[in-house]
C-alpha cells in the first residue's frame, strides 16, 4: 500500500504538522509519499525529502497553487490520487478545509481527526467534544483522513533521503482568489506545537490583565493560549484559543489561569501530559482534570509564580 | 439572491454525553437537544444578508428525524422565510447529507449556501466543503467576515496564525466560524409567526439520494481518565512538584 500525505506548509518552510501526519502514515505502511502543493516551493520539498520515512516527495509548483486555495489544492491532489490507498491531511485548518473537498470528489466518506490507528481500515476518533472514542472503520478503497497532530510523536526532521519528482501542476479553477492575509505576530512559541501553554480564561477580567501571563509565559518559554470566554470577551486574539472550536493541544504542561473548564475547553487540552489549574472558586470543573491544583487569587498566585520559578 | 442553510439537531452543548455501557453509542435518549450552534450563527448571517436587503429569500433545511422539525422553528423563528426537511431515520454521514443538499440546491438554485462549520457531536467539519465539491462551487470556511457586492462574495476565513480573505464567484459555500456574529434571541412572537411559515417534508428516495452510511462505528468507548490530582496549599510547593515529581519545568 502507498500513502499520500498533503504536506502544510508556507512556500518556505515546512509546517510540524506534516511530520505528525506523516508518523501516522508510517503505521499504515512502508511507502510514504509526501504532495508539497505551492509555488517557489523547491525548499520545502527538500526538507519534506530530510524527514525520515518519506520515501518520495510530489513537487507541484505553480501560481495556482500560492495561497492553498481549497478548489486548486483539492484539483491537485485529485490529479494523483489514484494508486493511492490513503490520502492523509494534518487536521489543521487547511487540512480540514481541502480534505472533505478531495472525499466527495472521490465520492468516499472522510475519518476526521483521528488520534489512533488500528488497522489499515481501521481508526478512532473523538466525538462530542471528546467525551466519546469511537472506533471506525472504512470500506472505501482510497481512505481519506485528517490526522490530529498531538495524537502521533512527528517523524524526526531530518535523516531520510528522499528522491523529489515533480509532477504537472493544475490549471487555476477561477472559482476564488486570495484577496489578502492578516499575520498576527508572535514571538513565543506555536500554540500547537509548544511544548508548553500558558492559558487565561476569564477570570483575568481585561485585556490589561492578561498581560499579567507575559512573564511567565517567557519565563516558562511558554505559548499564550485563551479559554472561549476570554476571546469571546476581548481579551485575547481569536487564535489563541484553545478549546473543541479552537485549537487542540497537548504540551507536556498546560498552565489554566482563572479557566473554569467548560466541556468545550477541555476538549481542546486534556490530553496534555500535566495540567495546573490556578482558580479562586475550589469547585471550577477544571480540578478534576488538573494534576495540580491551586486555590488561590491568580493575581497573587502568578507574579510570586514567575519569582519563585 | 435566495439564501439556503443547512441546520442539524444536536444534543444541547451544555450537555456532558455518557457512553452506553454497551459501546454502541451515547446514550442520548430523554437528553436536551438544540440547534448546533455553528448553524445558528448560519441562520443569524443569512437572516442579517435579507435585512441589508442583499438576500431575498432565506430557506432553512434539515436531514434526519421527524423531531428535527422544531429546529427548523427555530431557524423560522430567528428569521428564515420557510424551511424543508429531508426526513429519514438512518444514521446520517456528512456525505450523505451533502448528496441531499446537493439535490436540493439543484431543485432550489440558491446563490449562497451558508452552514455550520462542523456540528458539535460528530465533530467531523465535512459536509459544507464536501457540498462544494459535489456541486463544482468555490468555498470559504472557518468564516468570520461576509461581504457581498455584484457577483462575488468577500469572506474573512480564521486560519492557524491569523486571518485570510479571500474572493469568491457567486453562486458559493461558506461555513461559519464563532465570531461572525452573535445570534439573536428568538421572541415570543417571533416563535407564534414561524409556526405559520411553510416546513415540506420530503425524502431521500424522492431527492433519488442513497444514504446508507460509509463508515461503520465498531464501538464508542469512554475517553481514557485522567488520574486523580492533588491540590497544592502554596504556589512554593506547586513549583517544587513541578521540578521534582512531575519534572516538565
Amino acid at each position: 500500500m502507498t500513502i499520500l500525505v498533503i504536506a502544510e506548509h508556507d512556500n518556505s518552510h515546512l509546517k510540524g504538522a506534516t511530520l505528525n501526519a506523516i508518523a501516522a502514515a508510517s503505521k499504515l505502511g512502508d511507502d510514504v509519499h509526501v504532495l508539497v502543493a505551492g509555488n517557489g516551493a523547491q525548499a520545502v520539498a527538500d526538507q519534506a525529502a530530510k524527514a525520515a520515512g518519506v520515501g518520495k516527495v510530489l513537487l507541484a509548483d505553480g501560481p495556482a497553487l500560492a495561497e492553498g486555495l481549497a478548489e486548486n489544492v483539492a484539483a491537485q491532489v485529485l490529479s494523483i490520487a489514484q494508486g493511492y490507498s490513503h490520502i492523509l491531511f494534518p487536521a489543521t485548518a487547511a487540512g480540514k478545509n481541502v480534505a472533505p473537498r478531495v472525499a466527495a470528489k472521490l465520492d468516499v466518506a472522510q475519518i476526521s481527526d483521528i488520534i489512533s490507528v488500528e488497522a489499515t481500515d481501521t481508526f478512532t476518533r473523538p466525538i462530542y467534544a471528546g467525551n466519546a472514542i469511537a472506533t471506525v472503520q472504512s470500506a472505501d478503497t482510497i481512505k481519506i483522513i485528517t490526522v490530529r497532530t498531538t495524537a502521533f510523536d512527528g517523524v524526526a526532521a531530518e535523516g531520510g533521503s528522499a528522491t523529489v519528482e515533480s509532477v504537472a501542476v493544475v490549471a487555476d479553477s477561477g472559482l476564488s482568489s486570495f484577496v489578502g492575509r492578516e499575520v498576527a505576530a508572535s514571538d513565543r512559541p506555536e500554540l500547537a506545537g509548544a511544548k508548553i501553554v500558558v492559558s487565561g480564561g476569564r477570570g483575568l477580567g481585561s485585556a490589561e490583565n492578561f498581560k499579567i501571563l507575559d512573564p511567565l509565559a517567557d519565563k516558562l518559554g511558554a505559548a499564550l493560549g485563551a479559554s472561549r470566554a476570554a476571546v469571546d470577551a476581548g481579551y485575547a486574539p481569536n487564535d489563541w484559543q484553545v478549546g473543541q472550536t479552537g485549537k487542540i493541544v497537548a504540551p507536556q504542561l498546560y498552565v489554566a489561569v482563572g479557566i473554569s473548564g467548560a466541556i468545550q475547553h477541555l476538549a481542546g487540552m486534556k490530553d496534555s501530559k500535566v495540567i495546573v489549574a490556578i482558580n479562586k472558586d475550589a469547585e471550577a470543573p477544571i480540578f478534576g482534570v488538573a494534576d495540580y491544583g491551586l486555590v488561590a487569587d491568580l493575581f497573587q498566585a502568578v507574579p510570586e509564580l514567575v519569582q519563585a520559578l | 439572491m435566495k439564501v439556503l442553510v443547512p441546520v442539524k439537531r444536536v444534543v444541547d452543548y451544555n450537555v456532558k454525553v455518557r457512553v452506553k455501557s454497551d459501546q454502541s453509542g451515547v446514550d442520548i435518549a430523554n437528553v436536551k437537544m438544540s440547534m448546533n450552534p455553528f448553524d445558528e450563527i448560519a441562520v443569524e448571517e443569512a437572516t442579517r444578508l435579507k435585512e441589508k436587503g442583499v438576500a431575498t429569500e432565506v430557506i432553512a433545511v434539515t436531514c434526519g428525524v421527524a423531531q428535527s422539525q422544531e429546529t427548523l422553528r427555530t431557524a423560522m423563528a430567528i428569521g428564515a422565510d420557510r424551511a424543508a426537511l429531508i426526513q429519514t431515520d438512518v444514521e446520517l454521514q456528512p456525505l450523505a447529507v451533502a448528496k441531499l443538499l446537493k439535490a436540493l440546491v439543484d431543485k432550489e438554485q440558491p446563490q449562497l449556501v451558508i452552514l455550520g462549520k462542523q456540528a458539535i457531536d460528530d465533530d467531523s467539519n465535512q459536509t459544507g466543503q464536501m457540498l462544494a465539491a459535489l456541486l463544482d462551487w468555490p468555498q470559504a470556511t472557518f468564516a468570520s467576515k461576509v461581504e457581498v457586492s455584484g457577483d462575488s462574495v468577500s469572506v474573512t476565513r480564521e486560519v492557524d496564525g491569523g486571518l485570510e480573505t479571500l474572493s469568491l464567484k457567486l453562486p458559493a459555500i461558506i461555513t461559519t466560524d464563532l465570531r461572525l456574529n452573535e445570534p439573536r434571541y428568538v421572541t415570543l412572537p417571533n416563535i407564534m409567526k414561524a409556526k405559520k411559515k411553510t416546513l415540506d417534508v420530503i425524502t431521500p428516495e424522492e431527492l433519488g439520494v442513497d444514504v446508507a452510511p460509509r463508515l461503520k462505528t465498531l464501538k464508542v468507548s469512554e475517553p481514557p481518565a485522567r488520574s486523580a490530582g492533588i491540590m497544592v496549599p502554596d504556589v512554593a510547593t506547586l513549583v517544587d512538584k513541578l521540578k521534582n515529581e512531575a519534572k516538565v519545568v
